[in-house]
C-alpha cells in the first residue's frame, strides 16, 4: 500500500467514521436513558439528508436554514416515534419493541421511498468543492465539515450532558431510572427529549454526509448498522467511546478496503463493517448480555 | 374414542383446512390463483420456523431470509450448474444451512434481545452481499435461472397444479411436524425457557441447547422453502433474499401470531394477497403497510393478530356459554 493511499484511506476513514459516530450517539442517548436499541436510527440519518436535498435544491432555500429546518423535522419524527408508537407500547417485551422499531424504519423508508423516488441525490457542498492537497493525499472541505460537526456535536452534547440542569437529569435516568423518577424527574419526559436528541444527530450526520456521498431513501438501515456498531464499542454508555468506535469502524474499513486483495475488497465493505459487528457482539456478548438483564 | 366436543375442534379445524387447501387450484372453489397460492405454501414453510423461535424462545431473528437464500442458492446451483439431482440439492442444502445454522447458533445465543435481533440482522446482509457478489457462483445480481423442475422418477412437477400440491404436500408435513414438536416434551420446554430462562434452567432444562436446537430448525424449515422456490420459480436473484424479505418473513410471523402453528398460514396468506391482488403496482405503499401492520399489530396485539383474535373468539364464546348455564 503506497503512503499516497494510506493516507487517503485514513481519511476516508476518519470522514466515514465520524457520521458512524453521530449515528452512534443517538443509539447510546436513546439506550442509556430508556433500555431501547431503536432500529429505525439509520432512517434519521436518511430522513436528514433526503429533507436537505429536497429544502436546499427543490425549494431552493438557503444553506443554513435548509440545515437547521432538516435536524428540527427529524428530531419531530424522534418524538413522534416515541409518542405514537413506543409509549402506547409501554411495558413491552423487548421483542415487540425491537419489531415496532424495525416497522418504524421501514415506516419510514417507505414513505421516503413513495414520496421521493429511488433516485439518489446529492444535496450542495457547504463551501465549495475544491479539495485540499495534503501528505499527497487530497481532502474534500465537505470532509472537513463532517470531522468539525461531529467533534463540535461530540463536546457540546459532553457538556449539555455534564453542566446543565436538563443533561444532568438525563445523566440520572440513565443510571437508575427509578430513582431518578422519585427526585422528580419524569422519566417518559427524558426519554421524549432522548428520541428528539437522537432524531437530530442522525439527521445532522445525513445533512453533512449526503453532499459528499448522495443519499437514497434506502440506505438508514445499512447506516444504523454502522451506528450500532460505533455505540456497541462504548458498550452504549459513553460518548466518547462511541465516537471513537465510529472513527475505529471508519477507518479499519477504509483500510481494509485499500488493501484491494481477497475478500478484502470494496465490493465486500459492507460485508466487512458487518462482520466487524458480529465479532464486536459476540467477544462482548457476556457483558452485553448483562446490561439487557439488567435493563 | 370418543371425543369431547371441545377436543374435537382441533381435528374439525384441521381436516378443513386440509380440505380448501386441496380444493384451492380449482378453479370453481374460490377463482384465486394457483401460482399465488403455491407462494404462500413456501412462505408458511419460512414464518413457521420463525414463529417457533420467536414464539417459544422469546427471541427473534431479522436474517431469515438469508436461510431461505442459502437453501434456494445450494439447490439452484447445484441442480441447473452442476446437474445434481434436484431432491439430492435439497437434501444437501438443507444440510448445509442446518449445519451453518447450528455452527453461529452457538455462540449467536449467548447474545439475547437487541443484540440478538441486530447480529441475525448483520449476518442476514452479510449472507445477501454474498449473493450480490460471488457472482462466479450466484450469476451475481442477474442471478441463477433454467432451474430443472422436481421430478419423481418419470413423473415431472411442471405445471402450476403439480406444483402446488407438491409445495402443499411439504408445507403440511411441516405444520404437523412442528404441532408435534410443541406438544411434546421439548415444546414444554421451549414454553418453559419463554416464560423464564433461569427458571427453566433451574428444572434442568439446557436452555441454551433448546435455543439453537429450534434456531436450527427454523433454518431448516426456510431452507426447504428455499429450495422448493428455486424449483418452483425456476430462477434465483438477490432481491428475493434482502433485509427487507427478513422483516417481510417477520410481519407475516407477527400477523401469524407468534407461538401459533396455523397462524403462519394466516399471515403468510394475508401478506402475500395484499402484495400480489391489492397492492400490485403501487411500489412503495407495500413498505408503508408493513411497517403499520407492525407497529400497530406490536402495540395493540403482542401476541400476534391471529392469536388475538383467537382468544377474543374464545372470550366471546366464553361468555356465551356462561349465559346459556344460566337456568
Amino acid at each position: 500500500m503506497s503512503q499516497e493511499l494510506f493516507v487517503q484511506s485514513l481519511i476516508s476513514g476518519l470522514t466515514q467514521g465520524s457520521v458512524y459516530a453521530l449515528i452512534g450517539l443517538g443509539f447510546t442517548i436513546i439506550y442509556s436513558v430508556t433500555a431501547i436499541i431503536n432500529f429505525a436510527q439509520g432512517e434519521f440519518v436518511m430522513l436528514g439528508g433526503m429533507l436537505f436535498y429536497v429544502l436546499a435544491i427543490s425549494l431552493g432555500m438557503p444553506l443554513v436554514p435548509a440545515v437547521l429546518i432538516s435536524i428540527a423535522a427529524a428530531a419531530l419524527v424522534g418524538a413522534m416515534l416515541y409518542l405514537l408508537a413506543i409509549r402506547p407500547a409501554r411495558g413491552g417485551s423487548v421483542v415487540s419493541l425491537i419489531i415496532i422499531t424495525i416497522g418504524a424504519a421501514i415506516l419510514i423508508r417507505g414513505i421516503a421511498g413513495w414520496r421521493w423516488g429511488a433516485y439518489p441525490v446529492a444535496p450542495p457542498f457547504f463551501s465549495g468543492d475544491d479539495s485540499i492537497s495534503f501528505l499527497g493525499a487530497s481532502i474534500h472541505p465537505q470532509a472537513l465539515w463532517i470531522v468539525g460537526s461531529t467533534v463540535v456535536v461530540a463536546v457540546l452534547l459532553h457538556l449539555f450532558l455534564s453542566h446543565t440542569m436538563l443533561g444532568k437529569a438525563l445523566k440520572a435516568c440513565a443510571t437508575n431510572r427509578l430513582g431518578a423518577g422519585l427526585v422528580g424527574i419524569n422519566p417518559r419526559s427524558m426519554a421524549l427529549i432522548s428520541f428528539c436528541l437522537a432524531g437530530a444527530l442522525g439527521a445532522l450526520g445525513g445533512v453533512v454526509l449526503s453532499p459528499l456521498s448522495t443519499m437514497t431513501y434506502d440506505r438508514g438501515a445499512m447506516l444504523g448498522l454502522k451506528g450500532f456498531v460505533a455505540a456497541s464499542v462504548g458498550g452504549f454508555r459513553s460518548i466518547m467511546a462511541t465516537v471513537a468506535g465510529g472513527i475505529m469502524l471508519g477507518v479499519v474499513e477504509n483500510l481494509t478496503v485499500a488493501v484491494n486483495w481477497g475478500p478484502f475488497t470494496s465490493q465486500y465493505k459492507e460485508a466487512i463493517a458487518l462482520t466487524i459487528l458480529l465479532l464486536i457482539l459476540l467477544i462482548r456478548s457476556g457483558k452485553l448480555s448483562e446490561q439487557e438483564r439488567a435493563a | 374414542m370418543v371425543l369431547r366436543a371441545k377436543d374435537r375442534w382441533p381435528y374439525l379445524f384441521t381436516a378443513g383446512l386440509i380440505l380448501i387447501i386441496i380444493l384451492i387450484p380449482f378453479h370453481w372453489f374460490l377463482g384465486v390463483k394457483i401460482s399465488l397460492f403455491t407462494l404462500v405454501g413456501i412462505s408458511t414453510m419460512i414464518t413457521l420456523g420463525l414463529c417457533l423461535l420467536m414464539g417459544y424462545t422469546g427471541q427473534v431473528s431479522l436474517g431469515q431470509a438469508a436461510f431461505y437464500g442459502i437453501g434456494a442458492y445450494v439447490s439452484a446451483i447445484l441442480s441447473a450448474t452442476y446437474d445434481v439431482n434436484p431432491w439430492l440439492a435439497m437434501a444437501i442444502a438443507a444440510t448445509i444451512t442446518g449445519a451453518f445454522a447450528y455452527f453461529i447458533g452457538y455462540p449467536i445465543f449467548r447474545l439475547r434481545g437487541n443484540y440478538l435481533a441486530m447480529a441475525t440482522l448483520g449476518l442476514g446482509i452479510i449472507i445477501w452481499i454474498l449473493f450480490k457478489e460471488l457472482d462466479q457462483y450466484t450469476g451475481g445480481p442477474d442471478g441463477i435461472g433454467g432451474i430443472p423442475n422436481l421430478s419423481i422418477g418419470g413423473f415431472s412437477f411442471d405445471t402450476s397444479m403439480k406444483r402446488y400440491y407438491l409445495v402443499w404436500f411439504f408445507c403440511l408435513a411441516i405444520l404437523l411436524a412442528s404441532q408435534n414438536i410443541v406438544g411434546s416434551r421439548v415444546g414444554r420446554a421451549l414454553r418453559a425457557i419463554h416464560g423464564g430462562e433461569a427458571a427453566a434452567q433451574a428444572t434442568g432444562i439446557n436452555t441454551a441447547q433448546f435455543k439453537v436446537k429450534i434456531f436450527v430448525l427454523s433454518a431448516v424449515y426456510a431452507s426447504l422453502a428455499g429450495s422448493l422456490y428455486a424449483h418452483v420459480v425456476r430462477q434465483v436473484s438477490p432481491g428475493s433474499f434482502d433485509f427487507l424479505e427478513s422483516v417481510v418473513i417477520v410481519t407475516m410471523a407477527v400477523i401469524g401470531g407468534l407461538a401459533s402453528i396455523w397462524g403462519a398460514i394466516f399471515g403468510a396468506s394475508t401478506i402475500l394477497i395484499l402484495k400480489n391482488e391489492l397492492l400490485v403496482g403501487l411500489g412503495e405503499i407495500e413498505t408503508i403497510l408493513y411497517g403499520l401492520i407492525l407497529v400497530l399489530v406490536m402495540i395493540f396485539m403482542p401476541k400476534g393478530l391471529f392469536v388475538s383474535l383467537k382468544e377474543l373468539y374464545e372470550a366471546w364464546r366464553l361468555r356465551y356459554a356462561r349465559r346459556g348455564d344460566k337456568p
